[in-house]
């Protein structure tokens, strides 16, 4: 393979722009917060029984995003796939930006986020939570120093062994995300080890979709070449995990079928739950399932930036929704006293939670998204992240001569 | 090129930011000898009592120290020492608004907020403790009811 | 730090001027029991010998109690809030018009059996579990459990994270989401924490019965007892060996402390 030259991206009037729109949602979410924290939660849609809402969905979107965006350098250090090297470093600049952005939302959330101090010098080491603490920073860590062993020629020769490291360690933390639901014994939608699993799953193909469509859209601002060989190779990549979600989402729920104690938010969940169901079946299973792997196998669509986009952005669609299915559905159905007996109180027992998500919320969640993806940009602008060419040709001049494609 | 100039930009914003600390931020550290200085200095009303429960230089420097530790010893341990409680405090340094009620800590003249807004420490005790004795109901009340009502909150609080 | 360790107010013990005098207190228990009914609502005569009087001042919680509570739901009348109001009123949570969001400690749920119709009205509060879910899960530890059994919350290190209300099987936690005024004194409650039922933690260090046992109505054959299970002799403790009782998701192995007879 010819030697990379990575470059800075290049500046001009399109980036400002685009970044001064990043801020200025970034800016919108950090207003949302001091909004949220100044009124107190009274002005999100959250209340005492739909205690985790819009914030943590985008939250634990965009961490279980981070890891798995990291896939593509392990491609690459860890399965030995050359092709894929160049773009190991803007593999670790997302996975960072994301879990960034991701941690910003869920700690601007916390009721008391003036206590970060709190939560960073007093542990409960029995909570899972707490693991996934020390998870977070390590993650932060061990990608920094992966970024450095590929960025610094002389630290080159660590890359394999560091990049190892880096995939155990994503692997481990969300494992540690999942089990935030998994461990979870009192409530019905949760307790159940498949969380793991599933979110390693989710993580695999959202990361590898948010992946595509940053790429992609870079590329295409800073008309650096990108060959459509490599975006299918990847994109039939992002097939196969969009199929492992829904193998996963399948057992998930065949499991929870199988015992008579599950049935009823099983019940909800796939057909009587209003919002829930339609997100489910429409969004998740369908748009965000079905859809994108048929547009990257069918021919017609799998060698087009368009299809690939399309699959990409679906992916991420589906995701957002499964995550909402998962958090906000899994609390709406009642938690069970009394097994078999009908419950009613002034504390919403036995009742579907309603739950209206505010624009604060929604804002705080957007602004995460925005401000991980500032990062992105920034590091780019600053740091030589991006290969100059990522032409097929480029990243791979043995392979088979291209058939005709229709860009 | 651009991060060389993120570089002096952050080198040169220092000198100005130490100018602007030591103008306005730093502690005055010699006004307590020197009366006559024409820097501001706080003067916390005196409490309701004859004394504190320990000099007034031990309390400035230690009384979160104290707070701290009775806090955790009440929390977990269920130890309720009357003496160095935040209700005792609370209801010694009691200071008067103009309509004769205790001030809340809403209020800049309130006994803590004299000194910590003056150092610019928050104050994040009474986000969740009541700022002031709980004298709403016993000001208006015929003298009879009155001590009824000091009877009861004696009762109420047990051996505490 | 060394100016504090010797300092003689951190000690552990309280001085002898912190706790009020035998004859001052028992002059007033005298005037109380001549006061008698005429007394300010919520005081009572159980403020004297109470459950907890065996622990000195100034000793901390010891393990070999475990309180709790035993509800004989027979006793429980439908439609019946006074333990509710106790609380309430005791604690100083209340109804400011926005029923999903405001704190709730203790709540009476009706219980039907689809099948036959028969219901069942019942208090439901922390269950303050042997194996709490709440103070596993909490990240900083501001969820524990109390030396004699009672689970709290820690204020002061409640970062808000809400995963204990996650965890809880119960829904036994509220969140603060406004700002408060005006809390009762022993009883501390602040925006943007978690809070639940605390037994009346300040009533017992004082060695009076929670507000909800105190006031559950005589008349109605007081269906709410409060005492120590870990003392054989505790009236509680004999009337759950002599007749059956359950637990609320005793499945889950949480062992609440809150036990329910005729359920």
């Amino acid at each position: 393979m010819a030697r990379v030259v990575y470059r800075e991206i290049e500046g001009g009037a399109g980036f400002a722009g685009l970044l001064a729109i990043l801020v200025a949602f970034t800016l919108t979410g950090i207003a949302s917060a001091w909004y949220m924290e100044h009124y107190g939660h009274i002005v999100t849609g959250m209340n005492n029984r739909i205690v985790w809402g819009m914030p943590h969905v985008f939250a634990v979107f965009l961490i279980v995003t981070a890891s798995g965006v990291l896939n593509v350098a392990s491609l690459g250090s860890v399965f030995g796939r050359t092709p894929y090297k160049p773009m190991a470093r803007l593999s670790g600049l997302l996975a960072i930006a994301f879990l960034v952005g991701g941690l910003a939302v869920l700690v601007l959330d916390l009721g008391r986020p003036d206590r970060l101090i709190v939560a960073m010098t007093k542990y409960n080491l029995k909570s899972i939570f707490a693991w996934n603490i020390f998870l977070y920073i390590g993650f932060l860590v061990v990608v920094a120093a992966y970024l450095f062993v590929q960025m610094e020629r002389r630290m080159n020769r660590f890359a394999p062994s560091v990049g190892w490291f880096a995939f155990i360690w994503r692997l481990v933390l969300t494992t540690g995300t999942g089990s935030i639901f998994g461990w979870l014994v009192a409530r019905q939608a949760y307790d159940a080890a498949v969380m793991a699993p599933l979110f390693i799953a989710m993580s695999l193909s959202f990361g590898l979709a948010a992946f595509l469509l940053v790429t992609m859209t870079v590329y295409g601002l800073t008309g650096r070449p990108l060959g459509v060989h490599i975006l299918n190779r990847l994109a039939r990549l992002l097939g196969i995990f969009a199929a492992a979600v829904l193998y996963f989402t399948a057992l998930q729920h065949l499991t929870n079928l199988y015992a008579a104690e599950h049935a009823g938010v099983e019940r909800f969940i796939l057909l009587e739950g209003g919002i829930y169901t339609a997100l489910f079946w429409i969004v998740q299973v369908v748009l965000g399932g079905v859809v994108p792997i048929a547009l990257v196998y069918i021919p017609a669509t799998a060698r087009t930036w368009t299809g690939i986009a399309a699959a990409s952005a679906l992916v991420i669609a589906g995701g957002l929704a499964q995550i909402y299915v998962i958090i906000v559905g899994g609390q709406a159905y009642p938690l069970i006293l009394f097994p078999g007996m009908e419950v009613q109180s002034s504390y919403q027992d036995g009742v579907v939670a309603a739950y209206m998500p505010s624009l604060a919320e929604i804002g705080l969640g957007v602004g995460g998204v925005a401000f991980a993806l500032a990062i992105a940009a920034v590091g780019m602008k600053v740091l030589r992240f991006l290969p100059d060419s990522l032409s097929d040709d480029a990243l791979d001049p043995h392979r088979q001569p291209a058939r005709a494609v229709n860009t | 090129m651009p991060v060389r100039a993120f570089h002096f930009l952050f080198l040169a914003a220092l000198p100005a930011f130490a100018l602007v600390y030591t103008a306005l931020g730093a502690p005055p550290a010699a006004a307590q000898e020197l009366p006559s200085s024409r820097v501001f200095v706080p003067a916390p009303p005196k409490g309701k009592g004859d004394k504190c429960i320990a000099d007034k230089d031990f309390m400035r420097r230690n009384h979160m120290k104290i707070l701290e530790h009775q806090r955790d010893q009440t929390v977990y341990d269920g130890v309720r020492i009357k003496r160095t409680s935040l209700k005792e405090c609370v209801a010694c340094h009691v200071v008067n608004g103009p309509d004769a009620l205790p001030l809340t800590s809403e209020s800049p003249k309130y006994f803590c907020r004299v000194c910590h807004d003056y150092a610019a420490v928050k104050v994040d005790c009474f986000e969740c403790h009541v700022s002031r004795p709980p004298v709403a109901k016993a000001a208006g009340l015929p003298a009879g009811e009155k001590e009824r009502d000091a009877l009861a909150s004696f009762l109420k609080e047990g051996r505490q | 730090m060394t100016a504090t360790r010797n300092n003689p107010f951190l000690r552990d013990k309280p001085a002898p001027d912190d706790v009020p005098e035998r004859g001052r207190r028992d002059v007033l228990r005298a005037l109380a029991a001549g006061v008698g009914l005429a007394l300010a609502p919520g005081v009572t005569l159980y403020a004297f010998g109470g459950p907890a009087e065996a622990r000195a001042p100034g000793d901390p919680v010891s393990s070999k109690v475990r309180w709790g509570l035993l509800i004989d739901v027979n006793k429980c009348a439908d439609g019946c809030t006074r333990c509710v109001t106790a609380c309430s009123t005791e604690n100083g949570w209340s109804d400011t018009g926005h029923p999903l969001t405001d704190a709730q400690w203790i709540r009476k749920v009706k219980v039907t059996d689809p099948k036959t119709g028969a219901s069942r009205s019942l208090p439901v509060m922390c269950q303050h579990c042997a194996e709490p879910p709440c103070v596993d899960v909490c990240p900083t530890g501001a969820s524990f459990k109390r030396a004699d059994g009672i689970v709290l919350v820690d204020k002061h290190i409640c970062i808000g994270c809400r995963y204990c209300m996650m965890a809880c099987p119960y829904n036994a936690r509220s969140f603060i989401h406004e700002s408060l005024k005006d809390q009762k004194p022993y009883a501390p409650r602040g925006k943007g924490t978690v809070e639940s039922c605390t037994l009346c933690v300040h009533r017992i260090d004082a060695g009076r019965i929670p507000a909800c046992v105190e006031a559950c109505p005589a008349e109605g054959g007081g269906a709410l007892a409060f005492g120590d299970l870990n003392d054989p002799a505790a009236e509680i403790s004999q009337r759950i060996a002599k007749y059956a009782s359950a637990q609320i998701r005793a499945d889950l192995g949480t062992d609440p402390g809150v036990r329910y007879q005729n359920l």
